[in-house]
C-alpha cells in the first residue's frame, strides 16, 4: 500500500512539472514585456547617451553648428594638453582619499567596534558615522568649505593646540587643496565602509574570534589573521564603490573648490562640465568622458577579479 | 574572554574621537548659523544673542516653499515609477527567469559602473531635442533611467531568493503571470520595496549634477541643486549660507533616523549583492 501511494505521488509530481513547463514558457514571453519599461528608460537615458558620448568624441562640435569629423584628434588633445591629462592624475590622487583611506580606516573602526563595543554603544557609533552618507554631497561641500576656511573650525583647533603656524585657507592653497577635498571624501565615505565591513564581520563565525582570544591574540593579531582575510569580499565591494566615487567625483569638488586654485583640484567630471557647458567644446568633453568611463572600468575589473575568485 | 581594561578604554576613546570627527562639522555650521548675518564668527563659537531668525530669513530668500513643492514633485514622480518598473523587471529576471535573463542582468549591472559625468553631455543634447530641457521632466526622466541598474539589481536579488513553491502553487490554481506578480509577489516584496523607495527618495532629493545642467531656474530643481545656486548667491554671508544648508540637509537626517534600518540595508546589501 505504501509503495502504491508513493507511485501516485511521483506521477502527480511529474505531470505537474509538465503542466508548469508549458505555462512557464508562456509566462516567459509575458515576462519579457515585464522588463520592457525598465529596459526602455535605461536605454533611453543611459545606454543611448553612452553611445552618443562615443559618437560625439570623434567630432569637433560647438553644440549648435555643424559637426566636423576629426577622427581621434580629440583623444590626442586630451593626452597632449597637460591641464586635461592632469585631471586624470588628480582623479587617481583622489582615490587615495576617497577609497584607500576610508576602506583602511573603516576596517580598523569596524574591528574596534566588534572587539570593544559589541552592544548599544557600538550601534550608536555605527549610526553616527553613517550620518554624512545621507546628506547631499553639496551640503558636505559647503560645510567643509566653511570648516576649512581661514576662521573655520579646523584652523581654530590647530591654533588651540599650538599649531597656529600651519593654519591657512586650506581649499585655496595649491598644495593643500586636493588633500583638503580628500578629507571631505573621508568624512562622507568612512561611515559607508565601516557599516558594510561591520556587517561582514558579523557573518564571520564567532568561534574563530573566541579561539583567537583564548589563545590570547591581541587586537592587532586578530585584525591581521582573522578579520582582514575573511573580509576579502566585503573589502572588494568597498573598494569598488569608493573607487567609482573617487574617479566620478563632481559635487564635492564643484562646491568646495570648483577645480581650483589653478587646476590643482580639477577632476574629469569638473573638466567635462567646463568644456561642454562653458567652452562649448562638445567633442573634446566627450572624448574625456569616454576616457573617464573606460578608466573606471579598467580600475574596477582587477578589483573584482582579485576579491571575487575565492569568495 | 574578557579584554584588558587599557585596551577597552583605548578602543572606546578611539570611537568617541571618531564620533566627534563626524559630528563636529554639523555643530560648527549650527552655531555659525546663529550668528548675525554677514558676520564672520569662529568655527565653533556660541553667539551672544542667537539669531534664530536666520533660519526664517534663509527660508525666505531661498524661496523654500517653492523649492519644497518642486523637490516633492520630483520625488513623487521619480520614486513610484522607478519602484514599479524595476520591481516588474526584477520579478521577470529573478523569478520568471525569462530566456536571456543573465544577459539582461549583466546589462543592468554594467550601468552601475557608469559615472554620470560620462553621459551628462548627451543627456543635455537629447533633452534639447526632445523639448524637455529646463522643465522638471528634464530631471525626472533621466533619474528614472539612471536608477534602473541599482533598482532592478536590488529587486532581482529579492525575487531570486523566493521559494518556487509559492509560484507553482499559484500557477496550478490557474493564476496568470500578472496575478502572480500583482496579488502574490508584490505584497511579499513590501520590505525590499520600502528600503529601495527610501533610498531613491534621498538620492533624488540630493541629486545635484542633473539639476545643475538641465534646469536653469533653481526653483524648479531638486533641493541639492537649489542649494548649489544658493551657495553661489550667498557665498559671502556665511551665517545665512549655514542656515540654508541646515534647512536642506535636515530632512535627509530626519528620514535617515526614521528609516535607518531600511536605508542601511538597501545601501549595504545592495552593494554586497553587487
Amino acid at each position: 500500500m505504501t509503495l502504491g501511494n508513493d507511485n501516485i505521488l511521483t506521477a502527480t509530481a511529474v505531470s505537474r512539472r509538465g503542466l508548469l513547463g508549458g505555462r512557464l514558457r508562456r509566462a516567459s514571453i509575458i515576462g519579457w514585456l515585464f522588463t520592457l519599461p525598465a529596459l526602455g528608460m535605461y536605454a533611453a537615458f543611459v545606454l543611448i547617451p553612452l553611445l552618443l558620448s562615443i559618437y560625439y568624441s570623434f567630432f569637433k562640435w560647438d553644440g549648435i553648428g555643424p559637426m566636423t569629423w576629426v577622427g581621434l584628434r580629440n583623444y590626442v588633445t586630451v593626452f597632449k594638453v597637460p591641464d586635461l591629462l592632469g585631471t586624470i592624475y588628480n582623479a587617481f590622487r583622489l582615490v587615495l582619499w576617497f577609497s584607500l583611506i576610508p576602506v583602511g580606516l573603516g576596517l580598523v573602526v569596524a574591528s574596534v567596534i566588534h572587539r570593544v563595543a559589541p552592544g548599544r554603544f557600538g550601534a550608536l557609533v555605527r549610526t553616527v558615522v553613517f550620518l554624512p552618507q545621507v546628506i547631499p554631497l553639496v551640503a558636505a561641500g559647503i560645510i567643509w568649505g566653511w570648516l576649512l576656511a581661514l576662521p573655520g573650525l579646523v584652523n581654530q583647533i590647530l591654533r588651540s593646540i599650538g599649531l597656529g603656524a600651519i593654519t591657512r585657507a586650506w581649499l585655496g592653497d595649491f598644495d593643500w587643496a586636493l588633500p583638503a577635498v580628500g578629507m571631505i571624501g573621508v568624512w562622507v565615505l568612512l561611515g559607508f565602509c565601516t557599516v558594510l565591513l561591520l556587517t561582514g564581520i558579523s557573518k564571520i563565525d564567532p568561534a574563530l574570534y573566541e579561539a583567537a582570544r583564548i589563545d590570547g591574540a591581541s587586537w592587532f593579531q586578530e585584525f591581521i589573521h582573522v578579520t582582514v582575510p575573511l573580509l576579502k569580499q566585503e573589502i572588494g565591494v568597498c573598494l569598488t564603490v569608493t573607487v567609482i566615487n573617487a574617479l566620478a567625483a563632481f559635487d564635492i569638488v564643484y562646491v568646495a573648490t570648483g577645480g581650483g586654485p589653478g587646476n590643482s583640484t580639477a577632476v574629469p567630471g569638473i573638466q567635462i562640465y567646463i568644456l561642454a557647458f562653458t567652452e562649448q567644446r562638445i567633442g573634446l568633453a566627450s572624448a574625456l568622458a569616454v576616457m573617464l568611463m573606460l578608466l573606471v572600468f579598467i580600475v574596477i575589473l582587477p578589483i573584482q577579479r582579485l576579491t571575487r575568485e575565492t569568495a | 574572554m574578557r579584554l584588558g581594561r587599557v585596551e577597552l578604554w583605548t578602543g572606546r576613546l578611539f570611537l568617541i574621537a571618531l564620533m566627534a570627527f563626524t559630528i563636529l562639522p554639523f555643530v560648527s555650521i549650527f552655531t555659525t548659523a546663529l550668528h548675525p548675518s554677514h558676520t564672520m564668527p569662529n568655527g565653533l563659537e556660541w553667539p551672544k544673542e542667537p539669531q534664530w531668525g536666520n533660519f526664517i530669513e534663509a527660508f525666505k530668500v531661498a524661496n523654500m516653499t517653492k523649492l519644497l513643492v518642486s523637490s516633492t514633485f520630483i520625488v513623487l514622480a521619480v520614486v513610484p515609477i522607478s519602484l514599479v518598473i524595476s520591481t516588474m523587471a526584477g520579478f521577470a529576471i529573478g523569478l520568471l527567469k525569462i530566456p536571456g535573463s543573465r544577459f539582461l542582468l549583466l546589462l543592468f549591472v554594467f550601468g552601475l559602473t557608469l559615472p554620470l559625468g560620462g553621459i551628462i553631455v548627451p543627456i543635455y543634447h537629447l533633452e534639447r531635442a526632445l523639448g524637455i530641457y529646463n522643465t522638471r521632466l528634464a530631471i525626472v526622466l533621466p533619474l528614472i533611467g539612471l536608477y534602473m541598474p541599482f533598482a532592478v539589481f536590488w529587486m532581482r536579488a529579492h525575487f531570486v531568493n523566493m521559494p518556487s513553491e509559492i509560484s507553482e502553487a499559484a500557477l496550478v490554481d490557474g493564476a496568470t503571470t500578472w496575478d502572480l506578480f500583482w496579488n502574490i509577489h508584490l505584497p511579499l516584496a513590501r520590505a525590499p520595496i520600502t528600503s529601495l523607495g527610501t533610498l531613491l527618495s534621498v538620492w533624488t532629493w540630493n541629486q545635484f549634477l542633473l539639476a545643475l545642467v538641465l534646469v536653469e531656474d533653481p526653483s524648479q530643481r531638486t533641493m541639492a541643486g537649489a542649494l548649489g545656486a544658493f551657495q553661489g548667491h550667498y557665498a559671502t554671508d556665511i551665517p545665512l549660507l549655514c542656515a540654508g544648508t541646515i534647512l536642506v540637509l535636515l530632512p535627509t537626517l530626519i528620514i535617515f533616523v526614521i528609516f535607518q534600518r531600511h536605508i542601511i540595508e538597501a545601501l549595504i546589501q545592495g552593494a554586497v549583492k553587487g
